[in-house]
Formats: structure tokens, C-alpha cells, sequence
């Protein structure tokens, strides 16, 4: 019998109430992370990757209805929780890295604030000990001159450095499980490496899980053990990386990767995925792809797919794609 | 999406042909947003009454405001000790109708918002227009004086301007009307400030729209939603101001029906005859709260922001 | 930052200046020639008038009796009252404390209700609570207060007979004027009886005249903790495992604050001009009632002086107000 992962949520659902109706964002995911691994998470935009990681941390607000089979946190039942109690986990076990630097930190409290705020909730930290645990955080993190930048205000720093401030906060008490939501997405190129490279850093320092969600193929093909593809609320497809990248098996999947550049060498267009991601009122029957699938048939149309075993993985297609590298000589 | 800058996957994948959903008439949608807003509704619905009365005072009121019974001096509303059913809410100090007077008041107050309102916002919208058109040293001058009636309190500088111009129902509305000039031609201002450099307003100038035409043509249209908000609430203002000078005895003189002189007048019957002081603030309160209610409604149902 | 409060300052100058000249221009407004709304009622004879003319400097031209007027109001000079002789500033030197009691006690109360309610009503939002504190603050904004204090007359000093009508202290007491508050004089002069007296006279005063602030300062707190509540560093806040009294009270409440300081400074304006009202109501010894009585009496002096002075007390405050913002907000304390 395998050891227990670390994250373990089976058949989990999330539906936010509003004036137009309720609406299933995240629609009978599974997702398991082991502990030490990194995970990547990726889709389209409203896709139900941030919603995800937000049920997780248990941030949702009062519109959005939690339901799962299983939420499991270390061996614990987080559903099972009271409120006081799963605080207790949040920020320390559990700690989440926004895409927003510039508006996820205070505006009204300093950096130093905002660190030790943490480190004394969970840490009972004070005093001289406190402040220097928060400088050795802010040097571990890359910030130069960590005494000083104690007192400055998220507003004197740019994005780049407000983003090491989270991830300082976010590992500030040792976290088992670090959830970073398209961590460098709103930051300039070159700092988006060094910010990645900041993450994985930690990671491998630390031995903390990584749940990385990204739009971004190459980031995950570089840092992730294990790829999780999410289409409309559901996961599509997966499996580990190299084997994914190799040969994905959701047609969805096979898109995604040939929309990256490299890929897409010798082909006079970029393809694309014609249409977008369902919404609130527009699901259609059969399998929520099938209207930009390039393989859709009758079947798919009116028949909705499971998650099916392929090899190492699951994907949920009923004809999923062959060893050939997708869309090979097809010129657009 | 041809030539890609980054190694990923777009935000959005590009649709082959976005879903095309006619959007509705925005008076259709700003009906729709409206009519869920029960507090607008039910604002509405009393200022419509309360126009309806006014407007036809004549035939409603059940007696002439200003007649004095003899015979009824101080009586009660109907349904107290001693009340008639002559004088449903009862009778003043000297035996006029109470309802009959509030009833022609409510004329006097439709008639003091509606002429401040138009009064103040003419003057507002022009000079707001004059500011932010030319800007420079003409927009100093202007919002500068501006600035300078706001920093006096509106119901301190309401009163210095009827002592000016002396006490009176006219004077009265023009001092208010005077007050809340400043509130229009800041909206005012602001709206032509961001509408000048929008594509549309340089489009129509260089097609060689003159600067008249373009700012009551072009500009005015797109903030006009903001002026209706403002409006409304002028109203609630413009009652309530003039209410308040008439109670200092700076508004309407005895015996006009207004509603602020009304309480003036019968401060000595606090104690023996309370309804004589309760009616008139009752129907100023009503009346204010419902153009507050209206007003906080259209603002919602107009503010792009906060629509769902 | 003291570039900023420099600024903040060089711009009110202006503002101050226009409104000098508006004061100034005040009495040359009122019907009647100003010699005549001078020395009041009674006719003199003509040569008398040119003398009292020229003695005035009226004969000067406009712009040098405006810097005459000027130069007097920088020394405190604001003329002197037609019907008592009395300087016009000391006069509202010595009425003006009983106003800023009131003022300050009906903003203190403003505050304490309204603050609580209006974060209350935004953390429950769409709840019972949330809609009768919208209604009651939209009753209360459109209150003539007018109204609203006889009303409370009738009922807790007419029916109840728990609070005196009017005025600011019991007969049955003296208090020396130190300070001019009387909560503080009462309490100076050892005087408990006096002291409580004096709360008795002033609450309902205080709450006649903090219904409209108290109003706005619930909506006010209210909207801004909605718009802070959706803010992305709340859901950073949460994720970092605090508890909500946390979440709300410091981290959504700080960010809040900034704009309600500036609403709730804004309102002076609003409590002077509604003193001229309750105090008019309460016969309270202040300011207002005596600006009201200078128009009766058609002491136009008074009027004048009263009027800049108020006016130069609400620039004052609004300034303070400019910069506790900056003070508050730390995008604009460090900026530069
Ligand atoms: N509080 C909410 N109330 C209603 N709908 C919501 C709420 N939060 C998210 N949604 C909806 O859930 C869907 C999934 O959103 P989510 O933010 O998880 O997408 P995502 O995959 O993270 O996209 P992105 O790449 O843009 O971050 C979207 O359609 C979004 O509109
Ligand atoms: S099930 Fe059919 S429509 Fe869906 S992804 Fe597979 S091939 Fe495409
Ligand atoms: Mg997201």
C-alpha cells in the first residue's frame, strides 16, 4: 500500500450562487499531491484552477458551496473542520502565493508588519526573535538589504519584490503545501524567471509540496513531476510530466501543446483552439469539448466521457490520441 | 495570436466567431435593474402621489388653506378626542384644515425643488461646461469660486443670502438655489474633463463641430446619468433647505402654506396641540426620503459599477 | 510630508481670500447704505455722514477697503456689534465654545453609533440588520432636524420630563467660565450636580444634531468596508489563517478608515450649519442662535464677522482633515 499523499480530495465540487443562477466552477475534481511533489495545474482562463485552490485553502467566500467526497489534509478531514480549527492549518501547513503582488499585500502596514503578523499567530513569535526570524525570511527570499526593507510599504516596493514578500509570508512557518496561483503571471518576463526559480528553490530547499498553476506549458514542463489539465471545471487529462508532454492523450491536451511556439516551428500559423471555455448557461451535452474538438463525433456529442485510464494517467476522451505527435504535418 | 510572444497558452484561445447577443436597449436595462430596487419604487410611487396632490390641489384639498373657522380652533385629528370629520388631521391655532394646508404645501415644495433644481443645475451645467471646455484661467476663476461657496456650510450660506435679499419664499429659493450651484458644475466639470479627450469628441471636432454644438451635442449626452442622480437628490435639498429657512423665518412669510413656515408658526402649541407640529415635518420627511429613495436608486441602477 | 501639508495649506489661501472678500462684500449687499446699517436705525445729518464716511475710509476705493478690511480681520478686528458695541470677535470668542461642545459631542456620537453599525451592516451584508440600517441612516439623512427636535422635546422633555427644554446648565447652578465647555468647567470646579446637569442639557441637542452625520458616517463606513472587503489582501489576510475579528477589525477597518476620516471631516460644515438650527430649537447659548438673532436685529456686523469666522473654522478643520488623510494613508505619506 502506497503512503498517504499529503493533499488527498476525491470528487470535489464547487458552485457559487448568483442572480443568474448557480454555477458548478469546479465540477468532480480529484487531485492528490504527495508530499515534496510539484504539481502543475493548467487550462484556460475560467477553467476552475483558481477556484480549486481556493477551496482548498478554504477562502471562498459565501456565495461558493464546497461539497467533496473527500478533502483530506495530512490525514485530516478538512470538511470536518470548524472554522477555528482549519485556520489553524491555514498559513502555516497550508500557505497560498496570489497572482496579484501589488494588491495582495496590505497598502496601510508595512512588509515587517505584514511577515511577522504571521509568524505570531502561528509561531507565538515575539520580540527580538520575531524580527529577526522575518529578516532571515526576506533574505531567504532574495530581498536585498532585509533589515530596512522591514519598515517600507508594499506601495515603495515594485511588483517583483511584493511578489518575494508573499512568498515569504507564505513560507514563513515551514509550510507542507505551497499553493502558487499563476504566481508570476502579472510580472514583467525577466523577473518571472527569477521568481519561478525562487519557488522551485524553496521547494527543493525545503522539501514542501507544490501545487504550481500557470498558463504556461514550459514552466510546468521544466518544474513539474506531475500535470493536471483542466478543462470547464473538470480535470482533462492527467499524468506525469514527461509522459504528458510525450504523448498527451485528451485532444484538449494535444491543443494546448501545439499552441507553444516550439512546437509550432515550420508551420506557417500558430493553431489555435477555435471557441471558448463553456460558461454559466452554455454547456453542451455530451463532452463539454466537443464543440472544439477536432476528433468530435456523434458519440461525443451526446455522451459525456469519464476519466478513463490511459497509460500512467487518466484522460477523459473517449478515443484519446495515439503516440503521434498531434497534428504533425497538418498545415492550417 | 501570429506571432506568439511568450511560451504558453493564452489567456483566452481565440473564438472562431465570438458569440454575437444583442445587447438590450439601455433604457430597457436601466428599467429592469430599477424596478428591483423596491425602496426606488416605492420613492416613486410617493413622489408621484405627492405631484398627482399637488397638481390638483384644488379639487383634493377639502378646504380653502387659508379660511379660518372659528368655530374649530385647534382641533384634533379625527381619530383623537374632539376631532372632526371635517378636519381629518385637525385644525391650526387660528381654524385652518391642517390636510388642506399640507396639501397646498406639498404644491409650494414641488414647486421650490423644481424651480431650484432647474435654477441651480442651468447655472451648474454652465458653468461646469465653461470650466472644463476651456480650462486654464477660466476653470481657476471658476472652480475657485466654487470652492469658496463650498467652504462655508450650505445652510449657513443659504441663510446669509436670504438675509441679504431679504426674507420671502422667492428669496428663499434663489438662496438655495445659490448653494448647491457649486455640486453641478464640480459633476459637470468632471464629466466634460474625461469626455474631451475621448475618440469620439476629437472625431467630431476635427470633422469641424463648433465648441457650442459640440459640448450640448457630444459631451452633454454622456453625463447626463451622473446630473440625473444629482438631480434628484437637489430636490430632497432644495425642500429641506427651504424648509429649514422658512422655520428660521428667513423662507415664506405666514401665511403662506409652506411647510417649514407652517412649524414655525405653531412652536407655541407644542404641548397643547402636538399635531399641529407633527404634520408638517412628517410630510417634509416623507417627501425628502422619497426623492433620497429615487435617487439612490437611479444612482445604482445608472452607475455602471455596481451592475451585475 | 511637510511638503504635502505646505501645499495642502498654499492652496486654502485662495479659498480664504475669496471668502474674506465675500464677507466683505456681505454688508455693502444688505439694503441700505453701510453708514446707515453702521450706526443702525437712526437718521444723522448729512455732513455727519460724509465725515463718517471718510472716517470709515469709505470713500476710498473698493480694492484699498478691501485691504483695509483685510489687514483688520489679520489682527482679529471684525468690527464691532450694533447692538451690544461689542467687538464682533469677542463676542464670538466667548459664544463659540457652547458651540463646539455641542458640535463635538453630536460627532462623537455620530461616530460611535455609526461606525460600529455601518461595519456591521457591511460584514452581514444583505441581512436584516444591514437593510434597517439602511433605512434608519436614509430616514435620518433626510430628517429636518427642525422637526426632529421638537419631536424629541415632545416626547423626553414634555412627555417624560426626563430632559430640560432648553439652555445649557440648571438655574440652580453657577459655573465660572474657564474653558468655556461646560462638561469640562462643571468637572474643573469640582461641581458634580452641575456636571450632570450639563450632560442632561446636551444630549438631546447632541442627538438632534448628530442624526445627518450619523447617517452619513454609517453609509460611509459602510460602502468603503464593502469595497475593502472585496480587496485582494483580505483573501491574502485570511489565507494567512487570522481569525475574522482580525480580518475586519484591523485589516479591512484600517484601509476603511481612510475615507470615513475624510466624510466624517467633512462633516463640521454640516454640524455648524445644523447648530444654527439647534440651537435655535434648545435656546443653546452658541454661535448659531446668535448669527440668527444678528439677522433678526439686523446687526450686520455681527453677521460678518460670524460668518468668516465660521467659515474660516470649517477651512480650518477640512485642512486638518487633508492632512490626517495623508497621515492615514501611507501612499500619500511617503510620497516624495
Ligand atoms: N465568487 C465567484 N462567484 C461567481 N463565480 C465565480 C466566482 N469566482 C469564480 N467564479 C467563476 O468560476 C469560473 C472559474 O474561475 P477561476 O478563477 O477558477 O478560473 P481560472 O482557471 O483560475 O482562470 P484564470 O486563468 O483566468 O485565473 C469562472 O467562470 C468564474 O467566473
Ligand atoms: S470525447 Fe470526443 S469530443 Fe471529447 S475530447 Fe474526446 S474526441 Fe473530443
Ligand atoms: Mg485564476
Amino acid at each position: 500500500m502506497p503512503a498517504m499523499p499529503l493533499l488527498d480530495i476525491k470528487n470535489l465540487s464547487v458552485e457559487f450562487t448568483t442572480r443568474a443562477g448557480t454555477f458548478r466552477a469546479v465540477d468532480g475534481i480529484d487531485l492528490t499531491v504527495d508530499e515534496g511533489e510539484v504539481v502543475g495545474i493548467v487550462g484556460e482562463s475560467g477553467s476552475g484552477k483558481s477556484v480549486t485552490s481556493l477551496a482548498v485553502m478554504g477562502l471562498l467566500g459565501s456565495n461558493g458551496t464546497v461539497v467533496a467526497d473527500r478533502m483530506h489534509f495530512g490525514g485530516k478531514d478538512l470538511l470536518a473542520m470548524s472554522p477555528s480549527q482549519r485556520r489553524k492549518i491555514t498559513g502555516k501547513d497550508v500557505a497560498m502565493v496570489f497572482q496579484e503582488p501589488m494588491t495582495s499585500l496590505n497598502p496601510c502596514f508595512t512588509v515587517g508588519f505584514q511577515i511577522m503578523e504571521t509568524l505570531k499567530v502561528h509561531e507565538g513569535l515575539s520580540g527580538k526573535a520575531l524580527r529577526n526570524r522575518a529578516i532571515e525570511l526576506l533574505e531567504q527570499v532574495g530581498i536585498p538589504a532585509p533589515e530596512s526593507r522591514l519598515s517600507a510599504f508594499p506601495h515603495q516596493l515594485s511588483g517583483g519584490m511584493n511578489q518575494r514578500v508573499m512568498i515569504a509570508i507564505a513560507i514563513a512557518c515551514n509550510p507542507r503545501l505551497l499553493v502558487a496561483d499563476e504566481p508570476t503571471t502579472a510580472l514583467d518576463v525577466t523577473i518571472q524567471k527569477q521568481i519561478l526559480d525562487l519557488l522551485v528553490r524553496l521547494q527543493k530547499e525545503r522539501g514542501m509540496a507544490l501545487i504550481l498553476i500557470t498558463h504556461d506549458m514550459g514552466v510546468v514542463a521544466e518544474t513539474a513531476q506531475r500535470v493536471v489539465v483542466m478543462y470547464a471545471g473538470q480535470v482533462a487529462e492527467t499524468r506525469p510530466v514527461d509522459a504528458l508532454f510525450k504523448a498527451p492523450r485528451h485532444p484538449y491536451t494535444g491543443a494546448l501543446l501545439d499552441a507553444l511556439p516550439e512546437r509550432a516551428l515550420g508551420k506557417r500559423r500558430l493553431p489555435t483552439i477555435p471557441g471558448v471555455v463553456p460558461g454559466i448557461g452554455d454547456r453542451p451535452q455530451g463532452c463539454l469539448f466537443n464543440p472544439r474538438c477536432r476528433f468530435a463525433n456523434d458519440r461525443c456529442r451526446i455522451e459525456r466521457p469519464a476519466l478513463f485510464d490511459v497509460d500512467a494517467g487518466k484522460a477523459r476522451c473517449f478515443y484519446p490520441l495515439a503516440d503521434a505527435p498531434v497534428g504533425a504535418g497538418e498545415v492550417l | 495570436m501570429t506571432t506568439p510572444t511568450t511560451t504558453g497558452v493564452p489567456e483566452t484561445l481565440p473564438a472562431a466567431s465570438p458569440p454575437v447577443s444583442q445587447p438590450p436597449h439601455p433604457l430597457v436595462e436601466f428599467w429592469y435593474h430599477f424596478r428591483q430596487n423596491k425602496g426606488a419604487m416605492a420613492g416613486l410611487a410617493v413622489i408621484l402621489l405627492i405631484a398627482v396632490v399637488a397638481l390638483f390641489a384644488e379639487l383634493v384639498a377639502p378646504h380653502d388653506p387659508n379660511i379660518q373657522y372659528r368655530d374649530a380652533i385647534l382641533v384634533p385629528p379625527v381619530w383623537q378626542e374632539g376631532g372632526r370629520w371635517a378636519f381629518l388631521l385637525g385644525t391650526d391655532d387660528i381654524g385652518r384644515d391642517m390636510l388642506s394646508r399640507l396639501i397646498f404645501g406639498a404644491r409650494l415644495s414641488m414647486m421650490i425643488g423644481l424651480i431650484v433644481v432647474t435654477l441651480s443645475l442651468a447655472v451648474g451645467l454652465a458653468l461646469g461646461m465653461i470650466a472644463g471646455f476651456f480650462g486654464g484661467v477660466t476653470d481657476a476663476l471658476v472652480m475657485r469660486l466654487m470652492d469658496i461657496l463650498l467652504s462655508l456650510p450650505s445652510l449657513l450660506l443659504a441663510v446669509v443670502v436670504a438675509a441679504i435679499l431679504g426674507p420671502g419664499l422667492v428669496n428663499a429659493m434663489l438662496a438655495v438655489s445659490i448653494v448647491v450651484i457649486p455640486h453641478y458644475a464640480r459633476l459637470t466639470r468632471a464629466a466634460v474633463m474625461a469626455e474631451t479627450n475621448k475618440d469620439y469628441v476629437v472625431a467630431s471636432r476635427v470633422a469641424g463641430a463648433g465648441p457650442l454644438r459640440l459640448m450640448l451635442v457630444v459631451i452633454l449626452p454622456n453625463c447626463v446619468a451622473p446630473l440625473i442622480v444629482q438631480a434628484t437628490l437637489g430636490f430632497s435639498t432644495a425642500i429641506l433647505d427651504a424648509a429649514a429657512l422658512g422655520f428660521l423665518g428667513l423662507g415664506a412669510q405666514p401665511p403662506t402654506p409652506e411647510w417649514g413656515t407652517m412649524l414655525a408658526s405653531s412652536l407655541q402649541f407644542l404641548q397643547r396641540a402636538p399635531w399641529v407640529v407633527t404634520w408638517p415635518g412628517v410630510a417634509i420627511l416623507v417627501t425628502v426620503l422619497a426623492f433620497n429613495l429615487l435617487g439612490d436608486g437611479l444612482r445604482d441602477a445608472l452607475d455602471p459599477k455596481l451592475k451585475r | 510630508m511637510l511638503r504635502f501639508i505646505l501645499t495642502r495649506v498654499s492652496l486654502v489661501i485662495p479659498t480664504f481670500l475669496g471668502v474674506t472678500f465675500l464677507t466683505f462684500l456681505l454688508i455693502r449687499l444688505v439694503p441700505g447704505d453701510p453708514i446707515e446699517v453702521r450706526v443702525g436705525e437712526r437718521g444723522i445729518p448729512p455732513e455727519r455722514l460724509l465725515e463718517l464716511r471718510h472716517e470709515l475710509g469709505l470713500d476710498r476705493p473698493l480694492w484699498h477697503q478691501f485691504l483695509d478690511y483685510i489687514g483688520g480681520v489679520l489682527q482679529g478686528d471684525l468690527g464691532v456689534s450694533l447692538v451690544t458695541r461689542n467687538s464682533v470677535f469677542s463676542e464670538f470668542v466667548t459664544l463659540f465654545p457652547a458651540t463646539l461642545e455641542l458640535a463635538a459631542l453630536a460627532m462623537l456620537f455620530a461616530t460611535v453609533v455609526g461606525l460600529p453599525a455601518g461595519i456591521i451592516a457591511a460584514v452581514r451584508r444583505g441581512s436584516i440588520f444591514d437593510h434597517g440600517v439602511m433605512g434608519i441612516s436614509l430616514t435620518g439623512y433626510s430628517m429636518p432636524i427642525f422637526w426632529w427636535g421638537l419631536l424629541l422635546i415632545l416626547f423626553f422633555s414634555v412627555g417624560l420630563g426626563w430632559t430640560p427644554v432648553s439652555g445649557r446648565l440648571d438655574l440652580l447652578y453657577y459655573v465660572e467660565p474657564v474653558t468655556g465647555f461646560m462638561l469640562i468647567d462643571t468637572l474643573m470646579a469640582g461641581e458634580y450636580g452641575a456636571f450632570w446637569s450639563a450632560l442632561h442639557h446636551l444630549i438631546l441637542p447632541m442627538i438632534v444634531l448628530g442624526t445627518v452625520p450619523l447617517a452619513v458616517v454609517a453609509r460611509m463606513t459602510r460602502s468603503a468596508m464593502l469595497e475593502v472587503l472585496g480587496e485582494d489582501y483580505i483573501r491574502t489576510a485570511k489565507a494567512k489563517g487570522l481569525a475574522g475579528k482580525r480580518v475586519i477589525g484591523m485589516h479591512a477597518l484600517r484601509n476603511a478608515l481612510i475615507p470615513v476620516v475624510t466624510v466624517i471631516g467633512l462633516q463640521v460644515g454640516t454640524l455648524l450649519g445644523g447648530a444654527i438650527l439647534t440651537e435655535t430649537i434648545f435656546s443653546w447659548p452658541g454661535v448659531g442662535k446668535w448669527l440668527i438673532e444678528s439677522i433678526n436685529r439686523r446687526d450686520y456686523p455681527a453677521l460678518q464677522g460670524g460668518v468668516l469666522l465660521i467659515a474660516t473654522t470649517v477651512m480650518t478643520v477640512n485642512l486638518l482633515v487633508d492632512v490626517l488623510y495623508g497621515v492615514l494613508n501611507p501612499r500619500i505619506r511617503h510620497s516624495r
